[in-house]
């Protein structure tokens, strides 16, 4: 189980990640535990499975409008299917790889598992806890959710 | 008689990543007029593959990849063209990961993500710019 620094970590992680990758920074609410799981699963999701000293998964989900606006703000001129799908996964990685910096570099985390509405809630399930992690960045609400054991 | 400069040399460039989103990002942004993208690649064992064929001067290289991880493919690349330079690009932000690249042989580590300015920074110094 998360404790309020690690989850510290990834709120960190998911601010720098948006300020410096679109150039827009992203606002972050207060993380909650979860208990119904597909209630955070939005249009796709990224989903970065974590081994070595902890277990687990990290994800993060998006509506797919979000993420063809944070593709055009990396000035990024195909937002259709492959690219967004792509790019939910980035995110994942790049937060779940930040996170290296503190949990240590047995910290491993797998390369992402894109799910989209037809399995999202499916692939995003976790057996422990999960903490929310609300966002919000411009006119757009999305998830990193974290489940560690 | 003042001595004519002599031209710079282009460098040819190959980018890996697992990421389309990333490898065209760092495509578009590097900036550097000496550098020239003459391929990507997917993951290191279609890096290995690629880079028989292209033999680069430069490459920017994930870490984290489905089939060969980054810093396998370093191994793998610096066997055959020893004198590649190697720009790690990767979200894997440890410290003793970034060493343990840079003692493989990748000679700059960019943790992802990274803005513009901090890429051309980054290969600028790759360069010896």
């Amino acid at each position: 189980m998360l404790d309020a620094e690690e989850v510290r970590t990834f709120v960190q992680g998911t601010v720098h990640f948006f300020e410096t990758a679109t150039g827009h920074a992203a606002t972050v609410g207060s993380p909650y535990l979860c208990i119904d799981k597909s209630a955070v699963v939005q249009d796709y999701a990224g989903v970065i499975g974590i081994s070595g000293n902890r277990e687990g998964k990290v994800y993060f989900t998006a509506p797919r409008g979000m993420l063809s606006v944070m593709l055009m703000c990396m000035n990024e001129t195909d937002t259709g299917e492959q690219n967004v799908r792509d790019l939910v996964g980035e995110v994942a990685n790049t937060i779940s790889g930040n996170a290296r910096r503190d949990f240590g570099r047995n910290f491993i985390i797998s390369t992402p598992t894109i799910c989209d509405r037809t399995n999202a809630a499916t692939a995003a399930a976790t057996t422990g806890r999960s903490f929310v992690i609300p966002i919000n960045w411009r006119s757009y609400a999305a998830n990193v959710v974290v489940c560690l054991q | 008689m003042s001595a004519v400069p002599k031209p710079r040399e282009q460098l040819r460039m190959m980018i890996v990543d697992d990421s389309n989103v990333m490898r065209r990002r760092i495509e578009r942004s590097q900036q550097n007029e000496r550098l020239e993208v003459v391929g990507t690649a997917v993951n290191g064992l279609d890096a290995v593959t690629k880079f028989k064929q292209l033999l680069p001067d430069v490459m920017t290289l994930d870490l984290t990849m489905p089939e060969m991880d980054g810093i396998e493919c370093v191994e793998h690349v610096l066997k055959i063209k020893a004198d590649v330079l190697i720009l790690v690009v990767s979200a894997l932000a440890d410290k003793a990961t970034a060493v343990e690249a840079i003692e493989k042989g990748a000679n700059g580590f960019l943790c992802k993500p990274f803005t513009d300015d901090q890429l051309n920074e980054a290969l600028a110094e790759l360069i010896g710019e």
